[in-house]
C-alpha cells in the first residue's frame, strides 16, 4: 500500500475526531451537561496531560524518576512565586537537560 | 493584523516553539532512517499534525500493519481531541472563515495555550488565538524538515529540551489551581490519570482516564443541580 494514501486516511480520521464536537453542536444550543463540563474539563484534562508526559518513568529502577521529579517541582515552586510562564519552563528545561545529561547518566 | 498580535503570541508559544522544533527533528529523523523522504514529513507534519500518531505511523508501517488495525489505532489514539472540542465549541463559534482552520490544529499543546488564555482579557481575541494556533503548526513542520534534510548533521546535545512542553503544562496547571476555587477537576485528573496508568499501562493510560474522568464529573454536576 502507498504510504501517502495512508497518511490521507489517517488525516481524515484525525481532522474528523477534531471536528465531530463542533458538528455535533453547531446550531450553537449546548446541553447543560456540555456547558458545566466545559467549565471543570480543562483542569482535569491538563493534569492528565502532565501524567502523559512522564508516564514513562519507573519509579523503581535507576534513575526512579528522579529528574522528573525535580524538574517538575522546580517548575511549580518557581511559577507559585513568580508566576512568570517562560521564567518557569525555561528553569525547568535547563534544569531537567542537566539532570538527564550530566547527573543521572 | 498587527505586530504586537504576532509578538504576543510569539512569546505565548515559546515553549511550545522549543518543544515542537526538538520533537519535529526527531521526528524527521526518523522518516529518513525509515527510508522516507522530506515530502512524506511535509505531508504529514502539515495535513496530518499530530505528534504521537506520527510516530506510530511509522511504527505501523515499518510492521507493515494492515490498513484496517492502522485506521482503529488513530481513533484510540486521537479520540482524546474530540474532549478538547466539547470546551471550546462556545469560544470557537466566534470565529468565521478560520474556523476549520482552528479546529483542524487543536494538538495538545495548542489547546493546552488556548485554555491558558481564557481569563486573560488582552490575550483573548480572535488574533492571537489563530495566530498560536498557526505558528505552533508552523514550528512542528519547520521541526520535520530541519530534522529530515540536515538532521544527521546536528552537533548539538538537546536530550530533554523537549520538556519544556511538560513544563509549559505544569504551569497551566499551577495557573488553573490558582485561578480556579473549586479544585474537584484537578484531584479527579490526578488520581484517575495515576490509578490508570497503574493499571492499563503508559501506552493505553489516557484516553480511558479522560472518559471515567468525564463521567465522574458529569455525575457530580448532576448532584449539584
Amino acid at each position: 500500500m502507498n504510504e501517502y494514501v495512508v497518511i490521507l486516511l489517517v488525516s481524515f480520521i484525525t481532522i474528523f475526531l477534531r471536528f465531530l464536537p463542533f458538528m455535533l453542536f453547531k446550531n450553537g444550543k449546548l446541553p447543560k451537561t456540555i456547558e458545566k463540563i466545559g467549565d471543570s474539563l480543562p483542569s482535569t484534562i491538563m493534569i492528565l496531560l502532565v501524567i502523559y508526559c512522564v508516564k514513562n518513568i519507573n519509579i523503581f529502577t535507576y534513575n526512579y524518576g528522579l529528574p522528573e521529579l525535580i524538574a517538575v517541582s522546580i517548575v511549580v515552586l518557581i511559577h507559585l512565586y513568580k508566576r512568570n510562564m517562560l521564567l518557569s519552563i525555561f528553569l525547568g528545561t535547563i534544569t531537567y537537560m542537566f539532570l538527564i545529561q550530566y547527573v543521572f547518566i | 493584523m498587527n505586530l504586537t498580535n504576532l509578538k504576543k503570541a510569539f512569546i505565548l508559544t515559546i515553549p511550545v516553539l522549543l518543544g515542537y522544533i526538538f520533537l519535529g527533528i526527531a521526528f524527521g529523523i526518523l522518516v529518513v532512517s525509515s527510508g522516507y523522504n522530506v515530502f512524506f514529513t511535509l505531508l504529514s507534519s502539515s495535513i496530518l499534525y499530530a505528534g504521537s500518531m506520527q510516530f506510530a505511523l511509522i511504527a505501523f508501517l515499518k510492521e507493515n500493519a494492515s490498513l484496517i488495525s492502522i485506521l482503529v489505532m488513530t481513533l484510540f489514539i486521537n479520540s482524546r481531541h474530540m474532549f478538547y472540542g466539547l470546551t471550546l465549541i462556545e469560544r470557537y463559534s466566534k470565529f468565521n472563515k478560520l474556523k476549520p482552520y482552528m479546529m483542524f490544529s487543536l494538538t495538545d499543546e495548542t489547546y493546552a495555550l488556548i485554555c491558558s488564555l481564557k481569563d486573560k482579557e488582552d490575550y483573548n481575541s480572535n488574533t492571537i488565538l489563530f495566530l498560536v494556533s498557526f505558528l505552533n503548526h508552523m514550528y512542528w513542520i519547520a521541526g520535520g524538515l530541519i530534522g529530515t534534510l540536515i538532521g544527521n548533521v546536528l552537533p548539538i546535545n538537546a536530550t530533554g529540551i523537549d520538556f519544556a512542553m511538560t513544563a509549559l503544562f505544569v504551569a497551566i496547571v499551577v495557573d488553573q489551581y490558582k485561578t480556579n476555587k473549586d479544585h474537584f477537576p484537578f484531584y479527579t485528573g490526578l488520581f484517575i490519570g495515576i490509578a490508570s496508568l497503574i493499571i492499563l499501562g503508559p501506552d493505553n493510560f489516557l484516553l480511558p482516564a479522560i472518559i471515567l474522568s468525564v463521567i465522574i464529573l458529569i455525575i457530580r454536576n448532576k448532584k449539584y443541580e
